[in-house]
C-alpha cells in the first residue's frame, strides 16, 4: 500500500504540469476563439458576452487558475459546437475507443505469443527466420497504410467487410464486429511485431536457464518445457510491454480511428481541432494522457506485483 | 558486418540518394496539375500513375521523401541538441537542477506522442517549422533521459574525480570529459528516433495536420488516396511503400549502429 501511495503521490506534479501544458498549448492558439466560434460577422455585444462566459477578458494566470478548478471538479466544460458537456462526449467517445483497444490487444497477442513461443524454441530455424523477418517489417509498416492495404483488400476487391464506420455491439452484435475486424487488425498487427520480438528474446533467455536443462534431464516433454516452465517466467517483461502498448494504444488510436472513421477519441480531437472545438480538444487531450499516465502506473505496479525479486526489494 | 546490416545501408543509401537527387532527373513538376492526365495509371510516361489533378505520383513521391527525411533530421537534430545538454547538465549536476529538469521532462513523457504532437499543431497551426517543431518536443524528453542516464553513470567515474581532484571546474569536466563519453547511447538512440519521427510526420501530414498541401509529403498523398481508393490503387501503394521501405532502412541501420556504439549490447 506504501508503495501505491508513494506511487500516486509523486503523479501529482506530473498531472499538473498535463493540465498546465493543456492548457497553455491552447491559450497559444492564434486569433480570438470567440470569434472562430461566432465567424468574422458577429456582433460586438455577443463577442463581449462570449469572452466574459469563457473568462477569455481576464488574465492568463486567473483563466488558468478558474478552468483548473473546473477541472478538479470533473467539469471540462461545454463543446463550442455542440454546446454539450465535454466530460460526456468524452465518456461516449472513450466506449468505442476502448472497444477497439480490446480488441486489437487480442489480435496482438494472438499473433505474438504463438509467434514468438515459436520462434524461440527454433531459435535461428526457418520458423525463426520468417517470424524475425516479419516482426522487423510490421515494425516498419505505418499502421494507417496497413489499413488502407486492408481496405483495399477486404473491403474493395473482395468486399467481404465494411470499410467504415461502427455499429454498437448490445444492439447489433453481428455488424459490430464487422465494423471491428478491420480496425482491429490494423491497430493490434502494429503492436504484435514489438510483442513477438520481446516474447522471442525473453523465451530464448529463459530457455538456456539451468532450470530448463533440469526439467529436460528429467524426461519432461518438449512441449511442456516450453508451455508450462519456460513460458510462465518468460511473460514477464511481455506483461509489462503489453502494460505499456494499452497506453500507447491512446495515441495509436488516434490514426486508426481516422482511417475508419471509428466515433472514439482519437477521432473525437481530430474533428475537434478541425472545427477549432479547443474545449473539447483540451479535455480530450488531458483525459488521454491522464490515462495513459494511470495505465503506466498500473503496468509498473502489476509488474512489481508479479517479480517476487522485486516484492522482496521493497 | 551481416547481410541485415548491408540491407539496411542500401536501402538508406537509395532512398537517400533519391531524395537528394531525384527531384532535379524527374520529369515533371510535383505540384503542376495535368488535366488531361488525371488518375492515369502506371505507364511508360508516368511511371507510378497521376493523381486526381493528373500530377506525376513518382515527381511527388521524390520530392515528399524530400520533406519526409528533412522533417526526420531536423527534428530530432533539434531534439538532439537541446536535449542531450539539458540530459547532461541534469545527471551530472544533480539535486533541485535535476529534480526540474525531470519533472518537466515526465510531464512531456506523460503524454502519448502522437497526441503531443497533435496538441502542438493544433495550437500553433499546421506547417512545415510547426511539424519539425512538435515531433523534437516529442523526441526531446527521450534524449533527455538517456543523456542524464549516461552523465549519473559517469560523474564517479575515477577520471572525474581524477579530474575534479586536479582543480578543473565542473563545467571543464562536464565538457571535456563528461560529455564525450555520454554520446555514443544519445546518437543510437537519435539513429532510431528518426524511424519514429518519419512515421509520426507521416501520421500528422495523413491527418492533415502536418505538411500543408501543394507542398507533398508520403502522408498527404495517402489522406488524398483515400478518395480514390476504388479507382487509383496505385496513389495508396506507391507513398506507402515510400515510408516502410524508409523507415525500415533507419530501423536496420539504427540496429547496426547501436551493435557498433553501445558498450551495453
Amino acid at each position: 500500500m506504501r508503495l501505491v501511495a508513494g506511487r500516486l503521490l509523486s503523479l501529482l506534479p506530473v498531472l499538473f504540469g498535463m493540465c498546465v501544458l493543456s492548457f497553455g498549448l491552447l491559450a497559444l492558439v492564434p486569433g480570438d476563439p470567440v470569434s472562430a466560434m461566432l465567424g468574422l460577422e458577429a456582433d460586438p455585444a455577443s463577442i463581449a458576452i462570449l469572452r466574459a462566459r469563457y473568462a477569455l477578458d481576464q488574465p492568463l494566470p486567473v483563466r488558468f487558475l478558474a478552468w483548473f478548478g473546473h477541472v478538479l471538479t470533473g467539469d471540462l466544460g461545454r463543446s463550442i459546437q455542440t454546446g454539450r458537456s465535454v466530460l460526456s462526449m468524452i465518456g461516449d467517445a472513450l466506449v468505442p475507443t476502448l472497444q477497439l483497444g480490446a480488441a486489437a490487444m487480442v489480435v496482438s497477442l494472438l499473433i505474438a505469443l504463438p509467434a514468438g513461443i515459436i520462434a524461440a524454441s527454433r531459435r535461428n530455424g526457418p520458423a525463426d527466420m520468417v517470424a524475425s523477418v516479419i516482426a522487423l517489417c510490421g515494425l516498419s509498416l505505418p499502421s494507417f497504410w496497413l489499413g488502407i492495404l486492408l481496405i483495399l483488400g477486404l473491403s474493395i476487391a473482395v468486399p467481404l467487410l465494411p470499410s467504415s464506420g461502427y455499429a454498437p455491439f448490445l444492439s447489433q452484435p453481428g455488424a459490430a464486429f464487422a465494423h471491428l475486424v478491420l480496425p482491429a487488425l490494423t491497430l493490434g498487427a502494429a503492436m504484435a511485431a514489438a510483442t513477438m520480438r520481446m516474447t522471442r528474446s525473453a523465451m530464448i533467455e529463459v530457455l538456456s536457464a539451468d532450470y530448463i536443462r533440469t526439467a529436460r534431464a528429467k524426461g519432461a516433454p518438449p512441449r511442456r518445457v516450453v508451455w508450462r516452465h519456460a513460458l510462465r517466467n518468460a511473460l514477464l517483461p511481455v506483461v509489462t510491454l503489453v502494460g505499456l502498448q494499452m497506453g500507447q494504444l491512446l495515441g495509436g488510436v488516434v490514426i486508426t480511428e481516422s482511417v475508419f472513421s471509428w466515433p472514439g477519441v482519437g477521432k473525437l480531437t481530430v474533428d475537434a481541432i478541425f472545427a477549432r472545438d479547443y474545449p473539447v480538444v483540451q479535455g480530450s487531450i488531458l483525459v488521454t494522457a491522464t490515462l495513459f499516465v494511470l495505465i503506466n502506473l498500473g503496468t509498473d505496479l502489476l509488474y512489481t506485483a508479479l517479480d517476487p525479486r522485486l516484492r522482496g526489494r521493497r | 558486418m551481416t547481410a541485415r546490416d548491408r540491407l539496411g545501408i542500401v536501402i538508406l543509401g537509395l532512398m537517400l540518394l533519391a531524395a537528394a537527387i531525384g527531384p532535379a532527373l524527374c520529369p515533371y513538376d510535383p505540384a503542376v496539375p495535368d488535366f488531361l492526365a488525371t488518375l492515369a495509371p502506371p505507364s511508360t510516361a508516368h511511371w507510378l500513375g497521376t493523381d486526381d489533378l493528373g500530377r506525376d505520383v513518382l515527381s511527388r513521391i521524390l520530392a515528399g521523401g524530400r520533406v519526409s527525411l528533412l522533417v526526420g533530421v531536423v527534428s530530432v537534430a533539434a531534439a538532439a541538441l537541446v536535449g542531450a545538454p539539458l540530459g547532461l547538465v541534469s545527471g551530472f549536476v544533480g539535486g533541485w537542477t535535476d529534480s526540474v529538469i525531470m519533472r518537466c521532462t515526465d510531464v512531456l513523457l506523460a503524454f502519448p506522442g502522437l497526441l503531443l504532437a497533435l496538441a502542438i499543431t493544433a495550437a500553433l497551426g499546421s506547417s512545415l517549422p510547426t511539424t519539425i517543431l512538435a515531433i523534437a518536443v516529442v523526441n526531446l524528453p527521450v534524449l533527455a533521459r538517456v543523456a542524464r542516464g549516461q552523465a549519473m553513470a559517469l560523474r564517479h567515474m575515477d577520471y572525474v574525480v581524477a579530474e575534479r581532484a586536479l582543480g578543473f571546474g565542473e563545467w571543464t569536466i562536464l565538457r571535456r570529459c563528461v560529455a564525450p563519453n555520454a554520446l555514443s547511447p544519445v546518437i543510437v538512440q537519435a539513429s532510431l528516433l528518426l524511424a519514429s519521427s518519419i512515421i509520426t510526420e507521416s501520421y500528422l501530414s495523413f491527418l492533415g495536420l502536418g505538411v500543408q498541401p501543394p507542398m507533398p509529403s508520403w502522408g498527404n498523398m495517402l489522406h488524398d488516396a483515400i478518395g480514390f481508393l476504388d479507382q487509383a490503387v496505385w496513389l495508396a501503394w506507391f507513398p506507402g511503400l515510400a515510408i516502410f521501405a524508409t523507415v525500415l532502412g533507419f530501423n536496420l541501420a539504427g540496429d547496426t549502429l547501436r551493435d557498433r556504439l553501445d558498450p551495453r549490447d
